[in-house]
């Protein structure tokens, strides 16, 4: 049922995008980061929804708004399994998995107590590198600290 | 290519390997004739927001030696900074006032960010526990010296190469150079991981040890390192440790011939003062170099030298 009306949702967005496949936990983190608290366009969202790939998953779809990919990737480091839907005059123009960007700024909190971030007005720059395990990390443009994904906290 | 002026030297890994060998070069031309009176027209800030003996008295003598003037302050208790001031307006104001900004700061990542707003070229002298570029220049200026070259060397690091900084941009620095590492450390001390995968990166090896008198037979150079107490969760651990890599001269009979200790100073107990006058004793002669090489690097970024 509950796929079945995700479904209708989706088409019924004239123009505009919708953000499928979020952690249904993160679905108000992709909000924040997208900074749709303050745009003006309709935004409708569900979070819970059943997902044969995450279980849970959250959806977002904004009306007459799109992303530039630099934008809409810096969602990858909570949902980096999202999808990304265009939409033009009720068709699907677009679909594709987001990608991880290599630069992420003023998104992420460095974790250092004492990296100049936290403790003047600098806004924080990482770069995405990876360990010899694969896992991805964030250094510090700064400190040069690195930081794994659970240590990530948000602007 | 090679290109140091108007740069600013915020870490180590900033320079290519031919950048850091150009730097070596004109120190030693200023090890040749140290008084070239080639900056009688600048100004050289130095800003020291926290205390440092060696390097800011070595940045100075730099200066002082080239026929500089220096302006700035010892620490942030004389400065604006006690009112408030952010870092941003300080490096800017400075700016104003001088060609180059010699800056040490607490904060990790200071001196990227205020090379990044600093319209004249910033030297890290120091960036809270991250970066100490000069340090690591005038280690590597002190290997070739003692060594012929810095290629194939087998560097023994010892003691705390957890935090030591200048063991981490030394490490960096070396990796361009194929050398291989006898890292030297009690077990909650060891080389962080992030460290030694610079080294696999390099296609280099290196090996963990206990005993310092594993590495003495075998070392072209043995960089001993200060234990910090405070750095121990529990302080049994330290006291368990905190003897366990003093060199005594007697432990020196087996070296190489070619060996020499460094220290980026100050020691504590570390190294016994029996050692001293071992001409394999080599850290006061390295404090030296120090001056050499801040002096080529200020000529370097000023243009005042190629």
């Amino acid at each position: 049922m509950n796929k079945k009306r995700t479904e209708l949702k989706v088409s019924a967005l004239r123009n505009g995008t919708v953000i499928d496949h979020i952690p249904s936990e993160n679905t108000f983190r992709v909000f924040q980061i997208l900074n749709l608290e303050h745009i003006p366009d309709q935004v409708y969202f569900g979070t819970n929804l059943e997902s044969k790939k995450l279980g849970k998953k959250g959806i977002i779809k904004i009306s007459g708004k799109f992303f530039a990919p630099e934008e809409i990737n810096k969602i990858a480091l909570v949902a980096p399994k999202a999808t990304l839907i265009e939409i033009r005059e009720y068709e699907v123009q677009k679909k594709e998995q987001i990608a991880l960007p290599s630069h992420v700024e003023n998104i992420v909190k460095c974790m250092n107590p004492k990296c100049v971030t936290n403790n003047q007005a600098v806004p924080t720059k990482f770069n995405l590198i990876y360990d010899h395990h694969g896992r991805m990390k964030l250094a510090c443009q700064y400190c040069e600290k690195t930081m794994a994904q659970e240590d990530i906290w948000f602007v | 290519m090679i290109h140091l002026k108007n740069r600013s030297l915020v870490s180590i890994t900033d320079y290519s390997k031919e950048e850091i060998l150009r730097v070596l070069d004109i120190a030693e031309d200023f090890e040749r004739d140290q008084r070239q009176k080639i900056l009688t027209n600048h100004v050289i800030a130095s800003l020291f927001f926290e205390p440092s003996t060696r390097t800011r008295l070595s940045f100075e003598s730099a200066v002082q030696y080239l026929g500089g003037s220096i302006i700035g302050f010892a620490n942030a208790d004389t400065s604006s900074v006690r009112k408030g001031e952010s870092l941003k307006d300080t490096i800017l104001t400075v700016s104003n006032y001088s060609d180059l900004i010699v800056m040490r700061n607490p904060l990790d990542g200071s001196a990227r960010f205020a090379s990044e707003v600093s319209p004249v070229p910033i030297i890290n002298a120091g960036d809270g526990a991250n970066q100490h570029p000069t340090q690591c220049l005038l280690d590597l200026y002190s290997i070739r010296k003692t060594q012929g070259s810095l290629e194939n060397l087998q560097i023994a690091l010892v003691g705390d190469l957890k935090y030591g900084r200048t063991v981490h941009s030394l490490v960096q620095a070396l990796s361009l150079f194929n050398a291989t590492f006898h890292l030297v450390s009690p077990v909650s001390l060891k080389l962080p991981s992030g460290v030694k995968k610079w080294i696999k990166d390099a296609g280099l090896d290196y090996y963990q040890y206990t005993e310092l008198s594993d590495v003495i037979p075998f070392a072209d150079i043995i960089y001993m390192t200060r234990i910090q107490g405070e750095r121990f969760p529990d302080p049994l651990e330290y006291e368990k440790v905190k003897n366990s890599y003093v060199l005594e001269n007697s432990m020196l009979s087996s070296s190489k011939e070619n060996v020499r200790i460094l220290h980026p100073l100050p020691r504590v107990n570390e190294i016994s003062e029996n050692v001293d006058d071992n001409p394999k004793a080599y850290y006061f002669q390295q404090a030296k170099n120090g001056v050499y090489v801040r002096q080529a690097l200020i000529a370097a970024i000023l243009g005042l030298k190629e």
